[in-house]
This record gives structure tokens, C-alpha cells and sequence, in this order.
């Protein structure tokens, strides 16, 4: 068998440099194709960015101009629209939260199995046009429903489910929720308690994830909207540049868009501020 | 100045502390599955019982059937005469360390151990003062303002473990709190909660499938087999003296030795040894003797009837395995004496317990010994 051995061993020795060589190359590779991929991806996201800022900085002549910006607050409905957007936005917000938050925890905790079913289920959203949701919602529901403009913001719970529920999905599987609501039961806390002081503080970050990401999708709807004759942002946008000039209507967009983002940085640097304070404390002590 | 000692440290026995404990005729289903089949246990106040068994006897489900985290298909459970079976676990006051790291992230040592004086509406301030003592109790005083994740798994079960006692429970119950650390840190959290626990005389129900935590820490031993009790006793005498084969196989090493009954003896190594009386004495028909490396003695003979065929160091002992015949045995021997015996040497056996267990003959063979060794040959 001694002649068995040395061919494996003059494999090997013929073979790892050939494949150290290779795996580098490959590796080389791999880093050329994620910087191709990165480019693609910002250049496919920002230049119309950039090509909106651009539009909306130039007044008729075509100059550069904060004008669209100026005249935005003074634009007839702009304020009653960005009003009502927040007030559709907020309850959406409390609403989705109040509903979701404990369904998710009480899915994790005492139906695992369900898990699954539920990934389904919040899915559904996606794959059902809005167009489909609002019409039927309008044939079914009493006018005095239909009259109040936060029906839609019920709506929009539904429509936010998918994002709010992986959010939270995954924000409460990164922690173990079964011990650590057990650990504060045996000590005596109340579900209440346990959900208020444990459970809510560690699932802080998915919570203003699906928080956010709701105020986006509330601030970006217009099917459902228009259908329920509601004016907000995305309505007022659609309907502002058919009896005006472009550049206002794609500055409240920009604004729009802005505001999302710095939110979400806002989500961020809440968590990273955290950290540091935790870091402080340590050092201090 | 004044020294500061443990002892010194350590909260006074609470009236609370040392609460007798009943579970009575406990079942549990899950599906299928019965996790606890008419399990009854008695805890006497004070006393650290250790539920110990295979994975899927039922002894985290017992655990968590007393934590009040499972409801029970019937039975009960008394603590101190109070049936709480219908008593929801945060009523319990029941300290409870768990396997997997359970601090919460979102708040320091400090405040993860004063959780549950906080929850029984204590002072800012007694709070405080109680955390930090039990923090210094458990020796991370220094740790007070780290995070979980700033700290080992050792110290994370430490805090857990201070924070159980904080709400000086009624029952302290752990949940094979070290098995998820290294074993130097084992060894030395293992004593840590020992030496609590008969300082304060706290009822304590640890649940575990380490044997060596077992024998080292509990008062009592209840060894589970499929959702009920194969025995109840002492560390020494689950040990020395199982009362059913499967305990003896469990806890410990055995070798399992084919057996003529005669009467209430049996005859091995060509020596007549009596059965053990208890589960033993009602064996009938082809049985196996369950022999202890330490029930064995071996005296290096050249006309010996076995040989030595394994030799493993155990620092103190060494472990031998003998062949005889077709049967193989595990021997322990002294390591001065061991060093002396080479494999392949002829030694004669002999049983030096003063009775054996035996129990039905078992088709299949326990033991990883039981392929037959040939001596090495000599040249002719």
C-alpha cells in the first residue's frame, strides 16, 4: 500500500499550488464582478435620483434655481395633502404596530408552527393588485366608512403587512424570545411588563424598520388613494403636475424621498448612539 | 478593618427558603409523546435533587411543569402544601436558570439581577443596594455596568444566577446551566452554586444529563427513563448500588456479562456471587450480570483465564479491558499498578462486589469491547 501514499502525497503536491493559485484568481475575480455590480446597482438608483434634484433646481429658464422649492409651501393643497399623508400615515403606524407587534411575538412564542402559514399569509398583499383590495373594500363598505380617510390607512395596514411582519419576524429571531419571556415571567413579570421592559426594547431596531418602511409605502401609495378620492402627497403630486409646472411637482417627490431616507438614518444612528453609550459606560466603569 | 467574606455576603435564609416540594402523579403529553407518565417525586425543604436522564426522558418538561411554563394533562404540583398547578409562573416565586444564556440584552448586569425586585415594586434604592450584593456574591461586582454581550458565559450565568436569587425563590430551579461552558468553567460555577445553595437551603431542582455534575452536587439523585422514575437516591448509592439495569447502565460504566441464575446467585468468572436483591431478584430465564470496573479485581497470573486486550490512563485509575473467553470486562486498576501491565498479559479475574446486579439478557451488546482480541502470536 506504500506506493498508494506516495501518489496521494505527489497529488497533493502537484495540486495545491495549481488550486491556491486558481481560488486566488478566482477571488480576484469575484471582487472585479461585485465592483461592476455595485456601479450597475448606484447608477441605477441614483442618476434618476440625480436627474430629479437636477430638474427640480432649475426654474423656467432653465437655470439653476431653488424656486420649486420656495414656491412648494405656498402651492395650492400642498400643505392639506402633506397633512393629511402624515394623519393617514401615523394611525397607519399605530395601527399596523398594535396589530402586528403582538401577533408576530405571540406566533414565536406560543404557535411556531404557524410561522410559516403567516409567511404566507403576509405575502398576500404583494401578490394582490391594490386596485383589487380598494374596489372591493368601496363595494362593501358602508358610507360612512368610505367618507372617513382612514379607511385608507386601514388599507394601508394591509398593504404594509409584508414589510412590517418580516421586519419584526426577523428582529424577534434574533433573539430568544421563549427564554428571555420565561426568564421574566418566573421573575415575575406580566406579560404587560414583560412586553413593555423586554421583549419591546430588543426588538427595537425591526420596529422602526416596519415603522419606516410603512411611512414610505404610506407617502408612495396612489392607486388606493385616488380611488378612494383621498388627496395626499402622491394624488396631489399626479394631480399638481397636470395644472402646473414639473419642477415643483418633482421637488414635494425629492422631499418625499429625502425624508424617507433621513429617517431611516435616523433608525441607524439611534442604534449606533446606543452602542457608543453602552461603550462609555464601560469605559467609565 | 473588617474582612469581607463570602459567608458575609451572602442574603440570610429567607423564611421562604427551603419550601418542601410535592409533584404528584404527573402527566404530560406532547402528541404522541409522554413526557411525563405518572411522575411523582417528593423534595424535601432544602434539599438539591438532580433530575437526570437520556434526551427525551422528561426532565426539562418536569422542570418546567414545576416552573409553571407547562400545563399539566393532570397531577399536581404542592409546594409547602399550597397546590399550585393552576398558578400561573410568575406567582410561582421560582428562580429559574436556563441553558441557554437568558439576561436581557437591553439592560446591564445590575439591572438584569434587581429585574425581579423590580417587578415585586421594591425601591429604586433597595434595588440597587440587593443587585450589588448579589453581584458581589457571585463575584462580578466589577461587572455591574457590562452588557450581556460584553460578558463570558460564565459570567452571563453567574448574573442569571444572582438574578434567580435575587427574589430569594421559593425553588431554585436550573436548567443545565453549564452545559454550554467550557469545563474549567463548569468545575468552578458548579461549586459556586453548590456552596450557595447549602448556605442559603435553598430547594433547588437541577435538571442535567452531565453524570459527574450529578454525583459531585446533588443531595438526591432521580434517574428518568421515558417519563417516569428508575430510581431515587443518594449520588453514592445510584452509583454503588442501581436498582434497575437501565441505571446501572446510564450512571457510570457497566459491563453487561451473560449469567446463569442459580437460585439467588449467579456464577462468573467460575464464582458463585449473589444477586442483589430488589429489581434483580425477580429476573427469570437468561440474564447479565452488570458489573462496575471497580466490582472487579484482576491478579497478573500466567495460567490466568483472561487477558488484558485495551489499556486506557485515567490519571488515578487505569481502565482495562480483559477478554475472557468471548466476554470482554472493563477493570479498573491503580495507575502504579497499571503502568506494570502490558497488552496481551494473562490476568485472572475475580468479582470483589459483595452482590451483583443482573437483569434479562440483552440480545444486543452495550459495549464498544465485545470484538474479540487475539493475542499476538508468537514465531514457532
Amino acid at each position: 500500500m506504500a506506493p498508494l501514499v506516495g501518489e496521494v502525497a505527489e497529488a497533493e503536491n502537484e495540486v495545491v499550488p495549481s488550486f491556491s493559485t486558481g481560488s486566488s484568481k478566482r477571488r480576484r475575480r469575484v471582487r472585479w464582478w461585485r465592483g461592476v455590480v455595485l456601479v450597475l446597482a448606484g447608477a441605477f438608483f441614483l442618476i434618476p435620483v440625480y436627474a430629479g434634484v437636477k430638474f427640480s433646481l432649475q426654474n423656467n429658464e432653465h437655470h439653476f434655481s431653488f424656486q420649486a422649492y420656495e414656491s412648494l409651501a405656498s402651492a395650492p393643497g400642498f400643505t392639506a395633502a402633506l397633512t393629511l399623508s402624515l394623519k393617514i400615515a401615523l394611525v397607519t403606524m399605530v395601527v399596523s404596530t398594535l396589530l402586528m407587534v403582538p401577533t408576530a411575538i405571540y406566533v414565536h412564542v406560543r404557535l411556531p408552527r404557524l410561522r410559516r402559514l403567516l409567511d404566507v399569509v403576509t405575502v398576500l398583499p404583494i401578490v394582490i393588485p391594490p386596485i383589487v383590495l380598494i374596489v372591493g373594500v368601496l363595494g362593501v363598505y358602508p358610507l360612512w366608512a368610505k367618507s372617513s380617510p382612514y379607511l385608507l390607512s386601514f388599507m394601508y395596514v394591509i398593504l404594509a403587512m409584508p414589510f412590517v411582519y418580516r421586519s419584526l419576524d426577523a428582529g424577534i429571531g434574533a433573539i430568544d424570545l421563549k427564554t428571555l419571556t420565561e426568564a421574566s415571567r418566573s421573575l415575575g413579570g406580566s406579560w404587560s411588563k414583560t412586553m413593555w421592559r423586554v421583549i419591546l426594547p430588543n426588538i427595537r431596531p425591526a420596529l422602526l424598520s416596519a415603522t419606516v418602511l410603512t411611512l414610505a409605502l404610506v407617502f408612495g401609495e396612489f392607486t388606493m388613494a385616488q380611488l378612494d378620492i383621498w388627496q395626499t402627497i402622491p394624488v396631489w403630486i399626479a394631480q399638481f403636475s397636470v395644472s402646473s409646472d414639473g419642477p415643483i411637482q418633482v421637488a414635494a417627490s425629492m422631499i418625499g424621498l429625502l425624508g424617507t431616507w433621513v429617517l431611516l438614518l435616523l433608525v441607524v444612528s439611534i442604534d449606533r448612539s446606543e452602542s457608543r453609550r453602552n461603550r462609555k459606560k464601560l469605559r467609565s466603569s | 478593618m473588617k474582612e469581607t467574606t463570602m459567608s458575609s455576603l451572602l442574603p440570610k435564609a429567607s423564611p421562604s427558603a427551603g419550601a418542601a416540594v410535592s409533584l404528584e402523579n404527573l402527566v404530560r403529553t406532547f402528541g404522541s409523546v409522554r413526557a411525563l407518565d405518572g411522575f411523582s417525586l417528593k423534595i424535601e425543604p432544602g434539599e438539591f435533587m438532580a433530575l437526570l436522564g437520556p434526551s427525551g426522558c422528561g426532565k426539562t418538561t418536569a422542570l418546567r411543569v414545576l416552573a409553571g411554563f407547562e400545563i399539566l394533562d393532570s397531577g399536581r404540583v404542592v409546594v409547602d402544601g399550597i397546590d399550585l398547578s393552576n398558578v400561573n409562573a410568575r406567582k410561582r416565586d421560582m428562580g429559574m436558570v436556563f441553558q441557554s444564556y437568558s439576561l436581557f440584552p437591553n439592560m446591564n448586569a445590575l439591572n438584569n439581577v434587581a429585574f425581579g425586585l423590580r417587578m415585586r415594586k421594591q425601591s429604586r434604592s433597595v434595588r440597587q443596594k440587593k443587585a450589588s450584593e448579589l453581584l458581589e456574591m457571585v463575584g462580578l461586582a466589577d461587572q455591574a455596568v457590562k452588557y450581556p454581550h460584553q460578558m463570558s458565559g460564565g459570567q452571563q450565568q453567574r448574573v442569571a444566577l444572582a438574578r434567580a436569587l435575587a427574589i430569594e425563590p421559593r425553588v431554585l430551579l436550573l436548567d443545565e446551566p453549564l452545559s454550554a461552558l467550557d469545563a474549567m468553567v463548569r468545575a468552578e460555577l458548579r461549586d459556586q452554586i453548590r456552596q450557595l445553595q447549602q448556605r442559603l437551603a435553598i430547594t433547588t431542582v437541577f435538571v442535567t444529563h452531565d453524570q459527574e455534575e450529578v454525583l459531585s452536587m446533588a443531595d438526591r439523585v432521580c434517574v428518568m427513563s421515558r417519563g417516569h422514575i428508575e430510581q431515587v437516591a443518594t449520588p453514592a448509592e445510584i452509583y454503588a448500588r442501581p436498582s434497575t439495569a437501565f441505571v446501572a447502565q446510564f450512571v457510570g460504566i457497566s459491563s453487561r456479562v451473560p449469567v446463569k441464575l442459580s437460585g439467588q446467585e449467579v456464577v462468573i468468572f467460575d464464582q458463585r456471587c449473589p444477586v442483589r436483591s430488589g429489581e434483580s431478584s425477580s429476573v427469570t430465564g437468561a440474564a447479565d450480570a452488570l458489573l462496575r470496573p471497580e466490582d472487579i479485581a484482576i491478579e497478573v497470573s500466567a495460567d490466568g483465564t483472561g487477558f488484558v486486550t485495551r489499556k486506557s490512563f485515567l490519571g488515578a485509575m487505569t481502565r482495562l479491558v480483559v477478554q475472557v473467553g468471548d466476554l470482554s470486562v472493563r477493570v479498573d486498576v491503580r495507575s502504579d499498578v497499571g503502568s506494570d501491565i502490558e497488552l496481551g498479559t494473562r490476568v485472572q479475574p475475580r468479582i470483589v462486589a459483595r452482590d451483583v446486579l443482573v437483569a434479562p439478557r440483552k440480545e444486543v451488546a452495550i459495549l464498544d469491547v465485545d470484538a474479540p482480541y487475539r493475542p499476538p502470536q508468537t514465531a514457532d
